[in-house]
């Protein structure tokens, strides 16, 4: 072989397996809140620089866009939001110091907080508001959380400290929507070109320096209209792999971080380490597709539910490092897993849904499985797979790279899906783009019904938070008894820590944002 | 002169080097848009079924994923002509400011690595072949087995791991220091990446030695110069090693192309900020602009190393020269 077409065979083998490689990709879910466990602030003093160890780096700064973890996590340190979530993911006062309804809840007014400004010293008032919701509601921004304004119609500012919106129907959904940093409010000088570089938020840190793939620093701000935070620094450095970052938290170097797999939060250990586990409010779930095949019968989608032993799913995929859910995660909303047609698995019961649907010899069910994206996902297809081959139902599955994956989900191309899906502390958040008929996912999810509609539609217009429970308990169940998806676990994030750092509240969506409450002790 | 270089074959050998780097960029901008997915999905995942028409519509036109392919392709390539390598949107800075950032890191470890491996690997290729079958043979062939059998990622967590918990030694958990801002810590961060490229590319060199020597040993001309009573270290490395140097360096200049290309696997283990895991990191955001440049320059590193190493050649071995 000559030495030039060596050269092209060899750069060729090299530019195919480097693209072959892209088979991993960072956690890509936007998230919810649930409770997060409280950790002792008593000594806690100010000062110091805590270093976060982060697998990735931020894959955009522009509050509006950001999905990724890593960029949700930072972000939410450094910009404000009207509205935010405590670590019980109850909605309290952000940048809105008070609003009100009006009494047939189409306009909701904003009394924003005086004497706020943001990290380049300006100030902020209702042209800030007014300017970050008209672009976020502006198609063209492309602005990720745009949905949570479709029912906003009209943005007023009568006067510097006050802002008006008006809505064509009532949505109790909004405030804890407005609370996640996609809702940023940005100061109305500042262009996305600036942001993309330099974030100017109003939130307890600011944006201090970066080193693309290598770190992002922030610095406590002095300014901020809250207590300030106790260090004076939070360095997310990045280092790739989860076994470097835990040998990294052993030798001293990183003071923190966040670990997905029990296995790899097993190994940090050390007498000056504390690993808090968090329950999530993303869940693990089977996706059906209703309007497909043999699944648009809901008896076989019922036959599907009591052939699964849901702890079985998560003892064999997770180690048994979770909970057995039902639809709703979030603390204030929770599911009861047992409100189902099987709340425990019953193969008799699956045999004569079977035979009501007229499939008493089974079904195939085509299904694809995120390879890559979380570690369960094959695992749990497989342990699905080797229940349901009981009563004759036949899973084929197809593990896929997230990207294939992905666009077969968004097209709804499969009969089921094993999926992580992102939770949020509000129902309808959580669902009502999904199971609602003109739910931007609804396609994906696959199911709808005139009574979820209606259901959802109630939920939007009750104030009353006892009285948005019991409608959105009537959501789960209309969800549990169709068998519209197979809901199985939610699982846990660990949070590792040096002993001498208190106050940092690890919560259920993930968020980071106790880090203004954080500090050293001694 | 033109004659002599044609005749040497030098000019046939950059236009083969061009045109390989041509097929190179057809290869990775045709493979990069054969995976399913594009930016948008890698930035949004799942959340990209949310977007409606319009604000797919202007994302797309950021990331330039409006344009028609040829559109692309061509205009890429034309960027790179002038020097422009493309936009990274996720770091917000240039691919070649990225590039010029991370291609010394790398281009330090794999001298590093390389400098290693010649330690280890050409004196004990030597020992192997001074005799032959004998225990001394048998030790440097083990070595060399493991060195070729223990995967870089093993070895690489093993030691960060043992090390950092027993002996709180971790380096690499500092942030990344370049040889000209601390010398001192750059070179403690390079001292475990490039043990561990440098074991394992000292298997292939040994191998090369022992083999080379044990074939040099037995040539006519060795042989003379031993009957004529020259001392066996002088004959060594005057006779034996100065000729057994050519599939040396041919073996030495390709492992070097191929730490070139980044020991993504290292680089990652131990947060070294190359070009390795730089294109690790393109092909996860699927940011084309970054992989397709980056990937170019990796080959373009490859195939000078090749260049260099053929006119090495001709300077170790007048044979190839007169060829």
């Amino acid at each position: 072989m000559s030495n030039g077409l060596r050269t092209t065979a060899i750069g060729a083998v090299v530019a195919m397996s480097l693209t072959l490689a892209a088979c991993s990709d960072a956690p890509r879910d936007e998230t919810g809140s649930g409770g997060g466990s409280d950790a002792g602030t008593a000594d806690a003093q100010a000062g110091g620089d805590l270093v976060i160890g982060a697998t990735s780096d931020p894959d955009t700064l522009f509050p509006w866009r950001a999905t990724q973890f890593q960029a949700v996590q930072l972000l939410g340190n450094v910009y404000g939001t009207l509205t935010e979530l405590d670590e019980n993911l109850e909605v309290v006062p952000g940048l809105a110091e008070s609003w009100e309804v009006s009494p047939d809840g189409l306009t909701v007014t904003f009394q924003l907080r005086e004497g706020v400004t943001f990290a380049d010293g300006s100030a902020f008032d209702s042209a800030d508001v007014v300017y970050s919701l008209e672009a976020i509601r502006d198609e063209a921004t492309a602005a990720v959380a745009a949905s949570t304004l479709a029912r906003v119609s009209a943005v007023a500012a009568p006067d510097p400290s006050t802002v008006e919106l008006t809505l064509s129907t009532p949505d109790s959904g909004l405030f804890a929507n407005l609370s996640t940093v996609n809702m940023a409010i940005l100061s109305s000088d500042d262009t996305e070109e600036a942001l993309n570089t330099q974030p100017n938020g109003t939130g307890p840190f600011t944006f201090q320096a970066r080193v693309p793939n290598q770190s992002v620093t922030l610095a406590r701000n002095d300014a901020y209209w809250g207590e300030p935070a106790l260090l004076d620094t939070v360095e997310f450095r990045v280092i790739p792999d989860e076994s470097s970052i835990v040998s990294a938290m052993q030798s001293g170097n990183v003071q923190m971080a966040v670990f997905d797999d029990p296995l790899v939060a097993d190994t940090a250990t050390g007498p000056d380490l504390t690993v808090a586990e968090t329950p999530q409010l993303s869940y693990h779930v089977l996706q059906l597709n209703a309007r497909r095949g043999p699944l648009a019968d809901v008896n076989a989608r019922l036959a599907i539910q009591c052939a699964i032993d849901r702890q079985q799913v998560l003892d064999t995929a997770a180690l048994g490092e979770g909970e057995v859910t039902g639809p709703i995660t979030s603390p204030a909303y929770k599911s009861d897993p047992d409100a189902r047609p099987c709340p425990t698995r019953d193969l008799d019961q699956a045999r004569e849904y079977l035979a009501d649907a007229g499939l008493a010899d089974g079904f195939a069910l085509d299904t694809i499985v995120s390879q890559g994206e979380y570690a369960t996902s094959v695992n749990e297809a497989q342990n699905l797979q080797a229940q349901l081959a009981e009563v004759g139902i036949e899973l084929t599955f197809t593990p896929l790279e997230s990207g294939a994956y992905v666009d077969r989900w968004i097209a709804a191309d499969f009969d089921a899906a094993v999926a992580l899906n992102g939770g949020r502390p509000e129902p309808d958040g959580m669902y009502g783009r999904y199971f609602t008929s003109d739910g931007n996912l609804n396609q994906v999810a696959g199911y709808s019904s005139p009574e979820l509609d209606d259901l959802f539609a109630q939920g939007l217009q009750a104030t009353d938070e006892g009285k948005r429970k019991e409608i959105y308990d009537q959501v789960a169940r209309h969800l549990e008894d169709n068998a519209a998806w197979v809901w199985l676990f939610t699982s846990y994030t660990y949070t590792v820590t040096t002993n001498t750092l208190q106050g940092f509240v690890p919560m259920a969506n993930g968020s980071l944002q106790y880090l203004r409450t954080a500090g050293f002790t001694g | 002169m033109l004659d002599t270089l044609l005749h040497n074959g030098v000019v046939r050998r950059v236009a083969q080097s061009v045109f390989t780097l041509f097929g190179v960029a057809v290869v990775v901008f045709v493979v990069l848009r054969a995976i399913p997915g594009d930016q948008i999905t890698a930035n949004l995942g799942t959340e990209a079924a949310a977007l409606t028409p319009d604000q797919r519509a202007a994302l797309e036109s950021y990331y330039g994923l409006d344009q028609p392919l040829l559109t692309q392709f061509f205009g890429w390539l034309g960027n790179i002509l002038t020097g422009n390598l493309g936009f990274s949107a996720r770091a917000q800075t240039s691919v070649a400011d990225l590039t010029l950032q991370a291609l010394p890191v790398t281009f330090e470890l794999a001298v590093l690595s390389i400098l290693l491996a010649l330690v280890i690997g050409i004196p004990l290729g030597m020992l192997s072949a001074s005799r032959p079958n004998s225990a001394r043979d048998a030790t440097g062939q083990v070595v060399g087995l493991a060195g070729l059998s223990v995967p870089a990622f093993l070895l690489a967590t093993t030691l960060t791991s043992v090390l950092a918990s027993r002996f709180g030694f971790n380096p690499n958990g500092e942030p990344f220091a370049r040889f000209f801002d601390d010398p001192l810590l750059n070179l403690q961060q390079m001292l475990l990446p490039s043990l561990v490229l440098g074991f394992g590319v000292a298997a292939p060199i040994l191998r090369t030695t022992r083999t080379a020597v044990l074939e040099v040993a037995s040539d006519d001309f060795v042989r003379t110069a031993r009957a004529k009573g020259v001392p066996a270290r002088r004959l060594q490395i005057r006779h034996v090693l100065r000729n057994a140097l050519v599939p040396i360096a041919t073996m030495t200049g390709l492992q070097f192309g191929y730490l070139l290309g980044g020991a993504v696997v290292v680089e990652q283990i131990f947060s070294i900020p190359g070009i390795g895991r730089q294109v690790l990191l393109g092909i996860q955001q699927n940011e084309y602009a970054l992989v397709q440049s980056t990937v170019l320059v990796i080959a373009l590193a490859f195939v000078l190393v090749n260049l260099l190493t053929d006119l090495l050649y001709r300077i170790i071995d007048p044979r190839v020269r007169a060829a």
